[in-house]
Parts: C-alpha cells; structure tokens; sequence
C-alpha cells in the first residue's frame, strides 16, 4: 500500500512542518511550475467542488430561501397557491387554536432548564473525571452511552417507566406505600411536560459531558501544577483556571442546549406527540402537525422559517455574551 | 485527588456510580424485560433477571415484527450515505485545501454553515421537491437529504486531517508522472483512513437514529428504517411488551457493540462534530 511505503517520508516531513508551520502560507515551493498548473487548472477544480456544491445548494441553501417563499403563501400542498403576505406569520403569533406561543415557551422552559440543570450537572462529571480519577474511562464511556441510542428507543423505554398501570415508577411508588403519589404522568397534563423534560435532560447530559471533559483534559499540566503549588483548593482551581480555558467549550455547550431544546421533537414526539390537550407541544411538533395532518404547507413552512431564525439567533447572542464577559 | 480527604473521595464516588446506574438502569431493563412474558413484566418479577429466558420474543419480533427488514433498509440507508458523504466530502476538500483558486476560504465558511442548518429549515421544500421526482418511498429519498446534512461535518473533519498531509508528498508524485487523480487517490486518499473512520461512525449513528425524515418521506412499510419501524411495531403490539423489548434491544445492540470496540473512536468524532460548530 502506498501509505506504508512513504510512512518514513511522511514523517519527515511532518516534522520539517512543525519546524515551519507558518509553512502553509507558501504552499508550493520548490518544483512550483508543475504542481501550480495541475492544481490551478479550472476544470479540475470544478470536478472536484461540483457534488458537493450541488449536494449542499440543493438540499440545505435552497430550501431556505424555497421556505421562506412559502411562508408568504396559502397553500395545501397540491393545487394553486394563494399569496398572503406576512397573513402566516401574524397568524402564528397571534392565534390561540394554533398555539405557536405556548409551544415556543414550552422549548425556551426546556431550555432554561437545559442550561441551569443539565450543564451544571455536565460540568460537574467532567471537572470530577478530569482530575485523574480512578476508573475515569469507564464512568466516561457509560456516561456518554444515552447519546447513541436513538431517541425512538429511548421514547418507548419511558413509556414502558410511566406505563400507569404497569410502569416502573408507578410500580415503585406503589412498592414504597406512596399510592398516592402515582399519576398517568404523560395522560396528565399537570405532569406531562415535567415527564418529557426529564428523559430529555438525561440523554444529553452525557454529551455535554463529554465535549467539557474533553475541555478539561486539554488543561496544561503545568498550569495546574502552578496553582496547586501556590496553595490553591481543587475549587479554586476549577474556578480560576479550568473554567476560564474552557469557556469557547462552554459556549458550544450553551449554543447547543438552546437550540438544541429549540429543534426538540424525537423524543417529544414519542412520548405524547404535543399532547395532552397541547400541553407538549413545541414548535417541531406543530410544524410536524401543521404540514401533515392539516395540509397547511404555508404555516409550516412558516414555523420552519421562525426555527431557523431563532436558532441563529440564540446562538449569535449566546456568543455575544459570552464575549461580553472578557 | 490525592489531597482531597477520605469522606470527600468516598462521597464522590457514591455520586459517580449513582449516576452511572441512573444510566445504565435502562438499558438493563430493556434487555431483562425482552427476555420476560407479561406475567412476570407485570408483576411477578419486574426488576429480577428473567426466570424463564423467552427468546421466542425475538423471533415474534424478527418475524411478525418485522424487525430485520427494517434493519436491512437502516443497514442500506446507512452504508450508503456513509460512501456518498465520504467521496464528496473528500473531494470537496481536496480542492479546498490542496487546489489553488481565490475564495477557497469563503467557500469553507460557506460549507461550515450547514452546521449550524437545523433540519427543519429543508424538510417542506425537500419533501416537495423529492415527491416531484417521484422519490419519496425510495432509500433515495433519505440518503440524498442525510449525505447533505453530513456534509459539513465531513468536510470539517476531513480538513483538519488533509492540512496535515505534508505538501512534499504532493510534489514528489507529481514528479513521478501522477495525474491529479493519480495524487488524489494515491497519495491523499489512503492517507485519510483516519478521518474516514471519524465521518464514518459519526454519519452512521446520525443515519441509524434519524426519524423526522425517516417518518415523512418513507411511508411504505417494507422500506421503513429502525426508528419508524419501532414505532409501528409499539402501535401493533400495544399489550404484549416482550416483543417490543426485543425489537428495542435489535434496534440497540449493533450500536453498543459497535461502542464497546470503538469507544474511544466514537467519543472522538463526537468531539470533532461540535469543535467548530
């Protein structure tokens, strides 16, 4: 194979790279005329950039714009479309039936939580493992495990959990001589939005988990060591080094709490599907609604639209405050 | 560690294998109660290790369920968009990092945005688009939109790793008489076996879980991925949970072995799909 037999050369070179890493700049020293005219030709670079750009245009940037057009229009899907303007949006916000408003405040709950509860709890794993802890790998690995179980598996394992006659917790509480305490916790619109929120909270806590511990091992020893030799506490060290050299980790985190709350709808969808009586609802789950069970492709595609700029949104904000902080 | 006091490390370690178990409790569950019949899911015995191993479960899942079809369409579904975003992405790259041309940096961002693209944003337009072409009911109809939605990530990881390839490599091929395909899959190519490993279990897990689009585009039962076929399995059998345990367990398993082996690898292209996102 051909990586085997320059593996010697790519080793010296790699080394002559990180002598010279500004090396990049000036790519094509030495024997420049050949190389420059195969990698400059046009047609080459046009075969090799066509798919993707195709691939990329067609189903992630056209879309938008294609969304947004629809947003303005009345239309079922099929047959002729009516244009009314900014009608969808105004609609949308004010509407009672359809409860856009209540479904946007259910996500930004979901994901207020997700960042006072689920990151905390994150951080607080990853800063524990990140001290060399005995077994490290393994509550690691089994932490991390929720993350790669589809959400589908995940939803119909908590259904069989708030199963009212026969699930887990009903079971449990039953078991304890707290009777009183058992509920249809996804049928009860008291306690179903508590009842989505938390296996919600918990898949996720692994994933977060992980991209801060990643953080936390890319620590320099030496500056830890510093601080431990000055006399600082574990705490303190978490707080004035661990957490100040991880924070473009920390913002990832938060961006993707938020709009990931924002984006919900697997496991949502699974457990009550919106209900009951709405008491679920977020805004994929209505969009989901909107385009197939009512045919209102213009209304969806509205709330497709309201998504993307909310997630964009929170997260150039989320961004913004975090650099107000420095 | 080592100066923290005994009762602090003790208590530590409680709240570590507490939550572990908050963890791996259902997981344990699912696998006890697809072996178990209702008698003992309902009451007899819900939390124990089955009395009676019922593999007939599998069976009725595999066969009235219908589970290894969905499987094989996950299974297809996956590979190929795994290949298509692989090639592309590969290509694509090359010719950001490697060719010479002005905006090849515009054109990276412009890639990256997809990152940030939430599903959502395409699926009215798309489903539109592919029901035109008479593609929605085909494997097409899921692999085109997944490869699409891997792309960014792909190309991300697949920079970081080209860049590393040093340039002499190029050259000295290019002496040799190598066409630019010749560098491309000679040179280049079997040099990304790391990269390709990163995108390639990243896309499956993201391929094998998906079911907004899964749900909507494909609505013929034989050609139903994992996830929505589990849903119409949990519609079938509302009252025997054996089977449903089973199919959760199918639909699970190849992905825990698959982590068992691989878990560094997994967690790695994890962590290399969000850096930048």
């Amino acid at each position: 194979m051909a990586d085997c037999a320059v593996s010697p050369k790519v080793k010296a070179a790699l080394l002559r790279l990180s002598r010279d890493p500004g090396g990049t700049a000036s790519p094509y020293t030495g024997r420049k005329i050949t190389m420059h005219k195969i990698y400059s030709n046009k047609l080459h670079i046009l075969i090799f950039l066509l798919p993707a750009l195709i691939l990329f245009c067609g189903v992630l940037i056209a879309p938008i714009g294609a969304s947004l057009y629809y947003s303005f229009f009345d239309w079922k899907g099929i047959g002729a479309k009516t244009f009314i303007g900014l009608a969808n949006y105004k609609e949308l916000f004010t509407s009672n039936s359809i409860g856009f408003m209540k479904a946007l405040r259910n996500s930004l709950l979901l994901a207020l939580l997700s960042v006072f509860l689920q990151l905390p709890l994150a951080l607080g794993l990853a800063l524990t493992l990140g001290k060399n802890i005995k077994g490290e790998r393994m509550f690691l690995s089994v932490y991390f495990m929720p993350v790669l179980i589809s959400t589908v598996v995940i939803g119909q394992l908590w259904l069989k959990i708030y199963n009212p006659d026969y699930g887990i917790l009903n079971v449990f509480l039953r078991k304890i001589g707290l009777e009183s305490w058992t509920r249809i916790w996804l049928g009860d619109k008291n306690t179903a939005l508590g009842a989505v929120f938390v296996p919600t909270l918990w898949q996720y806590v692994g994933y977060h988990m992980l991209l801060l511990y990643a953080g936390v091992k890319s620590v320099p020893m030496e500056l830890r060591e510093a601080a431990m030799l000055d006399g600082a506490t574990d705490a303190q060290v978490n707080r004035y080094i661990v957490l100040p050299y991880i924070k473009p980790i920390l913002r990832i985190s938060v961006i993707f709490a938020v709009t990931g709350s924002l984006k919900s709808f697997d496991l949502i969808y699974v457990l009550t599907n919106g209900g009951p009586r709405h008491a679920t609802e977020v805004p994929s789950t209505l969009m989901i609604n909107m385009l197939f069970l009512r045919n209102r492709y213009g209304m969806g595609s509205t709330i497709a639209v309201m998504l993307i700029i909310l997630c964009f949104g929170f997260a150039l904000l989320i961004s913004a405050m975090f650099r107000e902080e420095e | 560690m080592n100066n923290m006091s005994k009762g602090a490390r003790i208590a530590i370690y409680i709240g570590l294998i507490f939550w572990m178990l908050v963890n791996l409790f259902p997981v344990y569950w699912m696998f006890t109660f697809s072996l178990k019949d209702n008698a003992e899911i309902f009451g007899e015995n819900v939390v124990g290790l089955p009395r009676h191993w019922l593999w007939s479960n599998y069976t009725s899942a595999l066969k009235t369920g219908h589970i290894g079809v969905y499987f094989l369409n996950s299974t297809i579904v996956a590979v190929t968009t795994i290949l298509i975003t692989l090639a592309v992405a590969l290509m694509a790259t090359f010719a950001l990092t490697r060719l010479i041309w002005k905006r090849r940096k515009t054109l990276n961002k412009f890639f990256m945005l997809g990152l940030t693209i939430p599903i959502h944003a395409s699926i009215v337009p798309v489903y539109v688009t592919l029901s035109r072409l008479h593609l929605l009911n085909t494997y097409w109809a899921l692999i085109i939109p997944y490869s699409a939605f891997s792309l960014s990530m792909a190309i991300l990881v697949c920079t970081g790793f080209m860049n590393e390839i040093p340039r002499e490599l190029d050259e000295s091929a290019c002496i040799d008489g190598c066409s630019i395909w010749g560098i491309f899959f000679r040179i280049i190519v079997p040099l990304m076996k790391p990269a390709v490993a990163t995108v390639g279990i990243y896309t499956f897990l993201q391929c094998w879980n998906e079911l907004m689009f899964a749900n909507i585009f494909i609505s013929k039962s034989s050609l139903k991925t994992l996830p929505v076929g589990i849903q119409a399995l949990s519609g079938q059998y509302t009252t025997e949970w054996g089977p449903i345990g089973a199919a959760l367990c199918l639909a699970t398993f190849p992905t825990l072995i698959l982590y068992i082996f691989l878990s560094r690898k997994i967690q790695e292209s994890f962590i290399a799909g969000a850096v930048k996102g």
